[in-house]
């Protein structure tokens, strides 16, 4: 049993009715063509791509020859894999050999990698046909995919608004139909707060579930990548395709990747699900009712809902704010100018290759990437660390605390995934704090390292959506797409 | 002004990055590998490109244990860290490195001359890449731009931080010759100090005699052998003991050696060095040898050179200079095999540092079995020492067995009886001579030994010659 | 967040840190980065001010230990391909402007 598409009020209105699940079996079959699907979503792209700027690349002949190896290892009998058709878009900060990858940046402008992520080698393994590389906020540093370098993307479901982020542009994807399905990469909720504004289901795996190894970093310890789909089931096959370990990543969890579709329907009665009060403070009223809806709903369908308190969540945003930076000024240092990428040689040409590094990095990275390596470097510098980043980590200690007691009383925890729906263009472009309060209840669960999905909720007489967060721990990803899918079939 | 002036010490702590000889990088696949073509060693992680990530290599792991073994170190468990700092030979603009929480921690060398030196630390790191100055005769300052091959970026090194126990020049090259030697017989370092495989930074202070306080330090960078090691120490202390004398004050600073002008120059302060913002690398889990590990690799441990050198002293009964000679060229296996095949212990050791030292360059040593045969054909007077050293020659160019090659020579040592034959033959052809030994005049002995050598074509031993004319003389 | 509880981020401090960070800021720049970051340092006092004292700094969200490599040589990269994405090249090696500081 696949659910029902969702989206049903969406303006959207160009996603194919067809789940990636159901493309995957009838190509598999012999019953569609990979080629067929792949025009379907082109001709998407066509039609509101100039609009929306989802995508920094499409990759409309790389995908149809993919297509058509797709469709002729069928029809020599071969199976494809289990994502035969599919189409992809991938977040612009997943490196793919040969293809610009770009983060968004300047400094990255042109960049071809010289490899593949692990994550790309497994989609093609899996038959999967990439179509772009989707457009994001700056090396993923954001929540409305305004600090893209080329451009803001749009919400399609009403295009005045932003999309969320940092993942925007595979939000949009998938939301408008451009791809079957998406990549992104979740640091504070750069997967989850996209999804939610865009009415499509989004998770950040467990950390350690899926392998870094060519995600390029933002913040390490905290970095996931994870899957954008239509519903549940599909972002559950995705993850299962992406999930396992990869020798390349150190922090990759010596575990087979988990199966998920099977036992996806299997319910919630039963199940012991928290609302989780801190998080539940400060949203604004539509999205405290959106989950405590949500929360009936499961009630109704047999699990036994009840609040819960964690704590030291409302200490995340500040320890994330102080962390995230300080893994990101390290990792964005290598962006020089000596080995790849831009290279300035600033007004009059660099005398010394300092004065290069410098300029190189003044003319390669926006506002919102100096202001974090900057935050991020006075947060490890000498006389700080202490009180900021060995602060954050001790925060992070008593959020894991928090979350494991919690997790003792309640099988899933519910939220709302963001405190609201999506905002118009520049509302927070010129205050970062607003801006940061954005990912308030999606952070938390980056800290902790845990699994948490968005499902679409789209309150009755609204044209935008919003989106319920279900959290688990740490490689809880089975029951929490159960209660997943349970939500996404109550939703209205 | 001299390092030895009287009434000040000399205080020296030294940092020794070794180069280990695992087959691949720290982090990467990448061969570990000397002399290749610039940027044909490298891969995304090695050069930092984006999204690539480190995964350390368990050969470098088990040699940095292997080293701690050896320096009587704890072994701990450890994390990695970033030293945050930009550089173009650093791929990543930070290096990946242990800090406060390295593998080896507090351990000792004993130098062969006796005494410890104190270990602070031996810890994991990452090498950089290689820089080539263009233009500018080489010189960094004049050059007008450079270039980069990232070959050596994230080889793995183990840095050794001595405690600051070192008081002479002469001491700190002892002290980098011993650990030299240990790091060479671990199997984790070629010690080739002339490409850098073993790369020594000295911080050098004064103070005067009897102070227990350090004097400001300055560290000492490019200190490529031995020798220049002694120079740069030598000079640096004169010249702290100069400034001092003069009523100054040391600058805490870097100062690099000057090998072709034979003094120190001064580099950068203190004051202005970066602020490396270290915290743990994320992208790296802890390293916690557990006990079946260490167990694994202590078990495999090879005898060091101070346990090397008291046996080989033990069996020998060597003078201190050979003893070291020996352990350092590796033939002390060839003289305790060649002793316990019953040669004589002294001439297996003579032959062994003349000889076969001598001819490690161009020759092979002899099987310790063979080797025991020559030194015993040599004893017992089958051959004489000069024949023995001939023989030992032709073994070394060629190998072969030595009775073999003594008969290809004609070397036939004189029995005692035609020793003493022609003594007498000598004596008799000579009688004022032979008159002027008996009287005492010593130096006519030489004049015999010629005459019996002559008569003997050589085979004759001048020794047993001369014992010969002694006795006959009655003196 | 009162302005009177954050911590006094200066203008001095903000060019110190983008000269760590490399990167050249205008008089503007770091006018606007010294409020911004003065706010979020802000914001994030609670978190300096929690006494947490005995708890341990969780690193890593993950418990792993001991991941390692055996020590096998894998295929290195073509040298054209990394030096073609390199701003410039010469020699087979990557050129730079010259080098003024010397290593740390």
């Amino acid at each position: 049993m696949t659910p029902p598409a969702p989206g049903s009020g969406s303006a959207a209105g160009a996603r194919p009715g067809r789940s990636a699940v159901e493309t995957a079996d009838a190509v598999r079959a012999g019953r569609l063509t990979a080629a067929a699907v792949l025009e379907e979503h082109l001709a998407a792209i066509e039609a509101r791509e100039s609009e929306l700027h989802a995508f920094n690349l499409v990759l409309a002949d790389r995908a149809r020859a993919e297509a058509a190896a797709v469709d002729e290892s069928v029809a020599a009998g071969r199976d494809p894999g289990r994502l035969a058709g599919v189409t992809v878009a991938l977040k612009d900060n997943l490196c793919t050999r040969g293809v610009e990858t770009t983060c968004s940046s300047r400094i990255l402008e042109g960049w071809k990698p010289p490899y593949d992520a692990t994550v790309v080698t497994r989609l093609r393994q899996e038959g999967a046909v990439v179509v772009g590389k989707t457009n994001l906020d700056e090396f993923a540093m954001g929540s409305s995919t305004e600090n893209s370098a080329f451009g803001p993307t749009r919400n399609p479901h009403d295009p005045t608004r932003v999309p969320g982020g940092s993942s925007g542009g595979s939000a949009a994807a998938v939301a408008a139909g451009f791809a079957g399905l998406a990549l992104g990469s979740d640091t504070g909720g750069s997967i989850r707060q996209p999804a939610a504004l865009c009415g499509v289901v989004g998770l950040k795996p467990t950390y350690g579930l899926v392998s870094r190894y060519g995600l390029i970093a933002f913040a390490s310890s905290l970095d996931q990548i994870g899957p954008f789909a239509g519903t549940v089931a599909d972002a559950a096959l995705l993850l299962e395709v992406i999930a396992g370990h990869d020798a390349m990543d150190s922090t990759s969890l010596d575990a087979p990747a988990p199966s998920l579709l099977e036992g996806l329907d299997g319910g919630v009665e039963g199940l012991r699900i928290g609302v989780v009060s801190e998080l539940m403070d400060g949203v604004e009223p539509a999205a405290a009712a959106a989950v405590e809806a949500a929360a009936h709903a499961l009630s109704a369908a047999g699990a036994k809902v009840d609040r819960v308190s964690v704590p030291a969540a409302v200490y995340g945003l500040s320890a994330y704010y102080l962390i995230a930076p300080a893994e990101a000024s390290s990792n964005l240092a290598r962006y020089d100018g000596v080995r790849y990428g831009l290279r300035s040689e600033g007004p009059g040409g660099s005398a010394d290759v300092a004065a290069m590094f410098a300029a190189t990095r003044a003319a390669g990275f926006g506002d919102e990437v100096k202001r974090r390596i900057m935050l991020g470097t006075y947060a490890l510098s000498a006389g700080y660390y202490d009180a900021y980043y060995g602060q954050a980590q001790r925060v992070r200690t008593l959020i894991i605390r928090d979350f494991d007691a919690a997790y003792r009383s309640f099988d899933i925890l519910l939220s709302p995934t963001t405190p609201g729906p999506a905002f118009e263009l520049d509302a927070k472009t010129s205050d970062p704090m607003a801006m940061y309060l954005s990912d308030v209840c999606t952070i938390p669960t980056n800290l902790a390292g845990h699994p948490a999905v968005t499902v679409p909720w789209w309150p009755e007489g609204s044209g935008l959506p919003l989106g319920i967060q279900v959290l688990a721990p740490a490689l809880g990803e089975a029951v929490m797409l159960r209660a997943a899918a349970a939500l996404e079939a109550a939703a209205p | 002004m001299t390092a030895d002036t009287p009434g000040w010490e000399t205080v020296v702590g030294l940092e020794v990055h070794c180069e280990l000889r695992t087959a691949t990088k720290l982090f990467c696949g990448c061969p570990n590998r000397f002399g290749q073509e610039p940027n044909t060693q490298i891969c995304p992680v090695c050069t930092g490109q984006p999204g690539s990530l480190p995964v350390l290599n368990r050969m470098a792991v088990e040699m940095a244990m292997r080293i701690g073994l050896a320096l009587h170190c704890r072994i701990e468990p450890s994390i990695f860290h970033r030293k945050n700092y930009f550089y173009p030979d650093m791929p990543k603009d930070y290096q990946v490195s242990q800090y406060d929480q390295p593998i080896n921690i507090d351990g000792w060398l004993e130098l062969p001359s006796g005494g410890r030196i104190g270990i602070e630390r031996a810890h994991l790191e990452e090498d950089t890449g290689k820089i080539t100055h263009v233009g500018g005769a080489g010189r960094i300052h004049d050059a007008s731009h450079s270039l980069i091959d990232y070959n050596r970026a994230g080889v793995p090194l183990v840095e050794i931080v001595s405690r600051p126990d070192i008081r002479s020049a002469a001491q700190a090259r002892d002290y980098v010759a011993e650990l030299r030697s240990i790091l060479v017989a671990t199997g984790a370092s070629d010690g080739k100090m002339e490409e850098g495989s073993l790369r020594v930074d000295a911080n050098v202070s004064v103070r005067p005699r009897g102070s227990t306080e350090f004097g400001t330090r300055a560290e000492i960078k490019n200190v490529n052998s031995l020798r220049s090691l002694v120079r740069a120490i030598e000079y640096e202390a004169a010249r702290q003991i100069g400034v001092l004398s003069d009523g100054g004050r040391v600058t805490l600073e870097t100062r690099h050696w000057d090998e072709a002008g034979g003094r120190t120059t001064s580099g950068r302060t203190k004051e202005q060095s970066e602020d490396y913002r270290y915290f743990p690398e994320p992208d790296l889990v802890p390293v916690a040898p557990d006990a079946a590990w260490l167990g694994r690799v202590e078990a495999a441990m090879p005898v060091l050179p101070a346990a090397r050198r008291s046996r080989l002293a033990q069996a020998t009964g060597a003078p201190g200079e050979d003893i070291a000679v020996l352990v350092e060229t590796g033939l002390d296996e060839l003289v305790l095999a060649a002793v316990a095949a019953g040669a004589d212990a002294r001439t297996a050791v003579n032959r062994a540092t003349n000889e076969v030292a001598g001819a490690l360059e161009t020759g092979t040593p002899p099987p310790p079995a063979t080797f025991a045969r020559l030194v015993k054909m040599e004893t017992e007077g089958a051959l004489t020492a000069t024949q023995a050293k001939t023989v030992l020659a032709d073994m070394l160019r060629d190998g072969g067995e030595p009775e073999e090659l003594a008969r290809q020579r004609g070397f036939e040592a004189l029995a005692s009886d035609a020793l003493a034959d022609a003594v007498s033959a000598v004596i008799e052809a000579n009688p004022a001579e032979w008159e002027r030994f008996k009287a005492g005049e010593a130096k006519v002995a030489g004049f015999f030994v010629g005459q019996v050598m002559k008569a003997t074509r050589g085979n004759a031993d001048g020794g047993a010659v001369t014992a010969e004319l002694r006795r006959r003389a009655g003196i | 967040m009162s302005p009177e509880s954050r911590p006094s981020i200066s203008r001095d401090d903000v060019a110190h840190v983008a000269h760590l960070a490399r990167l050249t800021l205008t008089p503007e720049e770091i006018e606007r980065f010294t409020g911004q970051l003065a706010a979020v340092l802000g914001h994030a006092e609670d978190v300096a001010a929690l006494d947490l004292a005995g708890v341990e700094p969780t690193a890593h969200p993950l418990p792993l230990m001991n991941v390692l490599r055996e020590d096998e040589v894998r295929p290195c990269l073509d040298r054209d391909e990394v030096l073609a994405q390199a701003p410039a090249a010469e020699e087979g090696r990557f050129r730079v402007p010259r080098i003024l500081g010397e290593a740390p």
